[in-house]
């Protein structure tokens, strides 16, 4: 088991129902610093759920998510700070947020938390750069003194733009698309659009970022390029990912972390290889009962 | 041999496609033109037969469209196959480099040039009914395309903030004797102010939902001010309200007037020159402040707004102000026109702030191309120009006969021109955008990539 004590998102108890539906019942689990952690599971196992209400587009029915900026002794603040009903603290050299209590915007503003989606969402008539520079908004908005300062021009706001431009240069440089930088991204091709997406999620500077299967859609070559880039963000940039994932050769070979869901429940939560192995996550996948795996693996040559 | 009945093949489509157009327009046109009730001296209700007219009718919309069939269409469609392959034509590059400086130096001197060619009574009607009517609308356009055209909400009602600023100078005017100078602003604040107040209830509203509730705040406005007739006077509207002087120096015939102290002759003309001045140099600030504020972030924010709402959220971007900065802004504009139209008319009643109004400036914005500042410009001089000219045409009376007036057809005319424009250029005369920050160079964005927003 790896440092226990290295925990940036907790999940405890997470209960989505709509209507009589429970799309995730009862789900905990943990992501650490530094790790890239998968979320995986058949379709419709509620993946996408928790990811919303992560990042707060859903409020959940029940449960905690808390999240930790800065030193591990912040965690001391998580019983303090359910009781006291607020939204974050600060707690010595770091501070503890609730996501559950926080507007989505929020989560993203504050918690800096950011999220990529299924189905791309970049705004297709802006370019590339522009997409870059919509992701800074609230540093920009900061240095243009709410957009006071800017209209009438001081240089405060020019510092601020020319730094903002500078980031955005080098994310496109990493994704390989500085070429297309002034080009719209809704012509940008399927696996650009994606990459382009997670330099945006960058752009917001998260603690934590949260990918909705970056690598669909994608050919093989692409999503060997995603893998590394995903690792490079991983070490280089020393972020902590939480990914959902249908693509095996991203999650198997990416994740140090995965957590199986089935009809929203946890069914496995371990390394990569212990997961693999797992009778419950075979069975989930092939979408037969636990005691028939070894026949039906068998059979299928598995 | 294939070439000969392709070219019958063409012809007998031609034929099948205008005998139903014919056909269509008999049955539209058989209740509408056939049959006409008239009283005749008994009082009674006689109904007409006017087979004559009627088919007439069918007949000319049948050929027409044969004639489009056969002669416009294909010379259309080679058209369209040349213009796809063709790069950007070097007069229009040119004219898009010297365009906005030619605009603005012509304004400036308009007044003048008018004033040479026409005299001072002519240039009167000119200045007044053409540049100062114009550039009025000029800057609503400017106001709304913030609202319309970079964020994407659909604004219905925007003649309520023209109508709180025109009737917040006129009041404050009256009441108090403040100048026009220190009225202008707070109008505008006034405005912006009612904005926020629209924005609260209605920004979970989007699409036609929005454009509705909108649309009844408009009308709230509206009759708020004809019913409040302790305040507003109702119908009969406010007069008097205070002109706007030369930084102190009354526009009069008297001693300390404006010709007087300037040692000219006395013409009203230089009150009017003063206010299109005024009015131009409102619209440009308009146009100068919108081009600043997509540039910051709060601008790009609105288009980002357009483009993807969820997509925000997810940056970190509060929508609820993002989207009330928007409606404030707007107001803002508006409140500003509207504080400049009070003290040109010197009279302001409900009257002026009726619903058309808002369809007005709203098919400005969208004939312009939503977001567009020069469409916006062009679209004005265009709508409401054409307007004022419609009513100097008396020469179709000499064609029509004397009863014909052609400014009860102006917006029969203006349907039309609409329609066309729509067909042309369904995102408006300025459908690309230009983006606000660039690394290498600047290149258009084509319509077909850019939202339209959800409201």
């Amino acid at each position: 088991m790896p440092d226990q004590a290295d925990i940036l998102l907790r999940v405890e108890q997470l209960t989505m129902r709509f209507g009589g539906l429970v799309a995730i019942d009862h789900l905990s689990f943990e992501a650490r610093k530094g790790e890239i952690t998968a979320l995986i599971g058949p379709n419709g196992a509620g993946k996408t759920t928790v990811f919303n209400c992560i990042t707060g587009f859903y409020k959940p029915s029940e449960g905690r998510i808390g999240l930790r900026h800065g030193a591990i002794a912040a965690w001391d603040a998580l019983e303090p700070l359910t009781d006291s009903g607020k939204r974050s603290v600060t707690y010595g050299d770091g501070s503890l947020f609730l996501l559950e209590r926080m507007p989505d915007y929020l989560v993203s503003q504050q918690a800096r938390v950011a999220r990529t989606f299924q189905n791309i969402r970049l705004f297709p008539g802006m370019t590339a750069l522009e997409n870059l520079m919509v992701a800074q908004h609230n540093r920009l908005m900061l240095a243009s003194g709410y957009t006071l300062l800017g209209v009438l021009g001081f240089p405060s706001y020019a510092v601020a733009e020319r730094a903002a431009i500078e980031q955005a240069r080098a994310w496109l440089d990493r994704v390989g698309l500085i070429g297309r930088a002034d080009d719209p991204a809704g012509d940008l091709p399927y696996g650009a659009q994606r990459r382009l997406e997670i330099a945006r999620a960058m752009c917001i500077d998260p603690v934590l970022l949260c990918l909705d299967e970056p690598a669909a859609g994608l050919n093989p070559r692409e999503s060997g390029e995603l893998n590394d880039l995903l690792l490079s963000i991983r070490d280089d940039d020393k972020m902590s990912i939480l990914l959902i994932e249908h693509d095996m050769s991203v999650v198997m070979e990416i994740s140090d972390h995965i957590v199986v869901l089935d009809y929203g429940v946890k069914i496995a939560d371990g390394s990569p290889e212990a997961v693999r192995n797992d009778e419950k996550v075979i069975a989930a996948y092939l979408g037969v009962p636990d005691q028939d795996v070894a026949k039906v693996a068998a059979e299928v040559g598995a | 041999m294939p070439e000969a009945t392709k070219a019958r093949n063409n012809v007998v489509a031609a034929l099948r496609d205008a005998g139903l157009t014919a056909l269509i327009a008999f049955f539209l046109f058989l209740p509408l033109v056939g049959f006409q009730a008239i009283s005749n001296i008994h009082n009674e209700i006689v109904v007409t037969w006017r087979g004559a007219l009627l088919f007439s009718l069918v007949g000319i919309i049948g050929c027409g469209r044969l004639c489009y069939a056969l002669a416009i269409e294909p010379k259309l469609r080679r058209r369209a196959l040349k213009a796809a392959k063709l790069e950007t034509p070097a007069w229009r590059r040119i004219l898009g480099k010297w365009f906005i400086p030619f605009a603005i130096g012509f304004t400036i001197v308009y007044p003048f040039v008018v004033l040479a060619t026409a005299g001072t009574g002519g240039a009167l009607k000119w200045v007044d009914n053409f540049g100062i009517q114009i550039l009025i609308y000029v800057m609503l356009g400017f106001g709304l395309n913030i609202v319309v055209g970079l964020a994407g909400l659909l604004d219905l009602g925007y003649v309520a903030f023209y109508a709180v600023g025109a009737y917040s100078y006129a009041l404050l005017a009256k009441e108090f004797g403040f100048s026009f100078w220190i009225l202008l602003p707070l109008a505008g604040c006034l405005a912006s102010f009612w904005g926020i107040l629209l924005g609260f209830p209605v920004l979970r509203l989007r699409g036609d939902y929005l454009a509705i509730v909108t649309l009844a705040f408009g009308e709230i406005i509206r009759i708020i001010l004809i019913n409040f007739v302790a305040l507003t006077n109702g119908y009969a509207g406010i007069g008097g309200i205070p002109r706007p002087s030369f930084f102190g120096i009354p526009f009069n015939a008297d001693d300390n007037g404006f010709a007087a102290v300037f040692g000219l002759e006395y013409t009203p003309i230089y009150r009017t020159i003063f206010l299109y001045y005024l009015i131009l140099a409102l619209a440009l600030l308009t146009c100068y402040v919108t081009i600043r504020l997509r540039r910051l972030p709060v601008g790009r924010a609105w288009e980002a707004l357009r483009e993807d709402e969820i997509a925000c959220r997810s940056l970190g971007i509060n929508t609820t102000n993002t989207k009330l900065t928007a409606f404030a802004m707007g107001a803002m504009f508006a409140g500003f026109a509207g504080s400049f139209f009070a003290a040109r008319q010197g009279f302001i009643s409900p009257e002026s702030f009726t619903f058309l109004e808002s369809a007005t400036i709203l098919s400005i914005v969208v004939l312009g191309g939503m977001g567009s500042q020069i469409g916006v410009a062009v679209a004005a001089i265009a709508m409401i120009g054409g307007t004022e000219i419609m009513r100097d045409l008396d020469f179709l009376k000499e064609i029509f006969g004397s009863t014909f007036d052609p400014t009860q057809y102006r917006m029969l005319i203006f349907g039309a021109g609409m329609v066309l424009v729509m067909i042309w250029r369904p995102r408006g005369l300025i459908s690309t955008r230009s983006p606000s920050v660039f690394l290498k160079e600047r290149k258009t964005i084509s319509a077909d990539l850019v939202g339209e927003g959800h409201g």
